[in-house]
């Protein structure tokens, strides 16, 4: 039993990252159409910004990475809306090289990074009660996890009661289902691309500062092996559902973790394709298609 | 008569297919004017392109005088001009009252005016537009372009497929409309055209064919099913 409560929990821990980073990919995709590859260099740009912003503010490690976090989550979004502006404005209605762009700009972060900072991990230095356990059931499970649960359920809720009680929201869920339709009520959908495009940054980041948590380091190609399974959630949740991708996250979490200890380490990625291809053929749509509540 | 809308040299292609071959028209102020022609004469693009929901080749298409060629639709809606599509775009994830939201535009959107043509739409007002009826998500398509004071309403076949009582209310409605703003209705039901339209412009092939009053063409079965291939007419 305590093996079961360790697991899950831990696979929640890892389905909240996935939630944080496949919720902006899919809300970027359902409103306008961007398959953004560099979204998972948003992932560290995040990462770093946090950790680099936390070494120069020094003080305790809880207030490294709180203030280095929230920074951290800041650098995101600005380098989202400037991808927005720069390289994908230009490009609407041409997919194609909207898709060549976001490769190349995933590639030239990920190299600038690395050309600064080296490509070895960076030990994230956390609080004290972060490696602490609370035993849950007979299990003891390490309080990080339950900081990376709370913030992506804060998340959900956040961007769940944005997209239902504010203007822009009901600007973004309509544009999901018809960005034509928006403009020609006179609405000026290009704004929403861009803000849309900063928020799903700075949620990139935030799991990336997150993903600092949960491996205790960070890497330039943390955000590539990210970005894949983040892929996968948002196919399977349904593009430009924030529910669907919820729910996908968590399932893509657990049965990974549940693979790699029940069958044999390494199976958890398999089992995910799996389940990718089961909801492809069941449902194509994936589970909420195309509705952004 | 002053224009509310004119249109001149207007060019379209949709990928190979030079779908609007240099139209020029005039619609006036105040009243219907309708856009007439059989299936695939470039009715709907031409709305579009007007809209600038799809590019033009060439041509201008200027606004109580002011030229709107070259400003994006969110722009051109601003300068007042409704559009009600052809099929309808409703967002159907959306309640109704949502829909209305969405298409505020002025400070004081015209509730009281939407709500009195169509009734039934406050009572369904927490409804999910995806679950009404197509008439009622017609109604919902029409309140979203009256709601705001316009210069001119666009409205691409709004009793398409609607049952002969709909029929009827969604020209009233129009009528109504008829009173505040002008109208350039695209619609195939010509016992519609000839109780709304005060004047009509006739596509065929991409070009006009025909322009000057409704009451004029629809007096002549010959003329119209020369033009419009159907029987018709004022009889």
């Amino acid at each position: 039993m305590s093996t079961f409560v360790l697991l899950t929990i831990t696979g929640l821990g890892l389905g909240a990252m996935y939630f944080l980073v496949a919720s902006g990919l899919s809300l970027i995709y359902g409103l306008m159409g961007v398959l953004n590859f560099a979204h998972g260099a948003l992932i560290t740009v995040g990462a770093y910004a946090a950790w680099w912003f936390g070494e120069q503010i020094g003080g305790g490690y809880g207030t490294r990475l709180l203030v280095g976090g929230a920074l951290g989550m800041v650098a995101g979004a600005i380098v989202a809306a400037l991808i927005e502006l720069v390289f994908i404005r230009p490009l609407y209605r041409r997919p194609i090289e909207q898709v060549l762009v976001t490769v190349g700009l995933a590639l030239a972060i990920g190299a600038l990074v690395q050309g600064i900072w080296g490509h070895d991990p960076k030990p994230i230095l956390l609080p004290d009660w972060m490696f602490d356990t609370t035993t849950i059931l007979g299990a003891n499970v390490p309080n990080d996890r339950f900081v990376e649960i709370g913030i992506a359920a804060a998340v959900l809720v956040g961007l769940v009661a944005f997209l239902r009680y504010t203007r822009f929201g009901l600007v973004i869920r309509a544009g999901v289902e018809n960005r034509g339709m928006v403009t020609a009520l006179g609405i000026d959908v290009r704004r929403a691309f861009t803000i849309v495009f900063a928020l799903g940054g700075a949620l990139a980041a935030l799991a990336g500062v997150l993903s600092g948590v949960y491996f205790s380091s960070i890497d330039p190609a943390r955000g590539t092996s990210l970005l894949i399974f983040a892929f996968i959630v948002v196919v399977i949740g349904g593009f430009g559902s924030i529910g669907g991708t919820a729910v996908a996250a968590v399932a893509v979490g657990l049965i990974q973790q549940y693979a790699n200890y029940w069958a044999s380490a390494g199976t958890g990625d398999l089992a995910v394709v799996l389940l990718l291809a089961a909801v492809l053929l069941v449902r194509p749509g994936g589970l909420a298609p195309k509705v952004a509540h | 008569m002053t224009t509310a809308l004119a249109v001149r040299d207007l060019h379209v292609h949709l990928g190979q297919s030079h779908v609007l071959q240099g139209i020029s028209f005039d619609v006036p102020t105040g009243g219907v004017t309708a856009l007439l022609g059989r299936n695939g004469v470039g009715k709907t693009t031409t709305l579009r392109a007007l809209m600038g929901l799809v590019p033009r080749s060439r041509g201008e298409v200027s606004l109580g005088g002011a030229d709107v060629t070259r400003l994006p639709t969110h722009t051109v809606v601003r300068r007042g001009v409704g559009y009600v599509p052809e099929d309808r775009d409703v967002f159907a994830g959306l309640t109704v009252e949502e829909n209305l939201r969405l298409a505020e535009r002025d400070a004081d959107p015209r509730y009281e005016l939407v709500y009195d043509l169509f009734p039934e739409l406050r009572q369904r007002a927490a409804q999910r537009a995806g679950t009404l009826s197509g008439g009622q998500q017609q109604m919902v398509a029409i309140a979203r372009a009256l709601l705001n004071e316009n210069q001119v309403l666009l409205v691409d076949e709004p009793t398409k497929g609607l049952a002969p009582l709909l029929v009827t209310e969604v020209a009233a409605a129009l009528g109504r409309a008829a009173e505040l703003t002008t109208v350039l209705l695209v619609e195939q039901n010509l016992p519609v055209v000839q109780r709304l339209a005060r004047d009509v412009v006739v596509l065929d092939a991409g070009q006009v064919v025909h322009a000057g009053p409704a009451a004029e063409l629809l007096a002549d079965p010959d003329h119209v099913r020369r033009l419009l291939g159907v029987h018709g007419g004022a009889h």
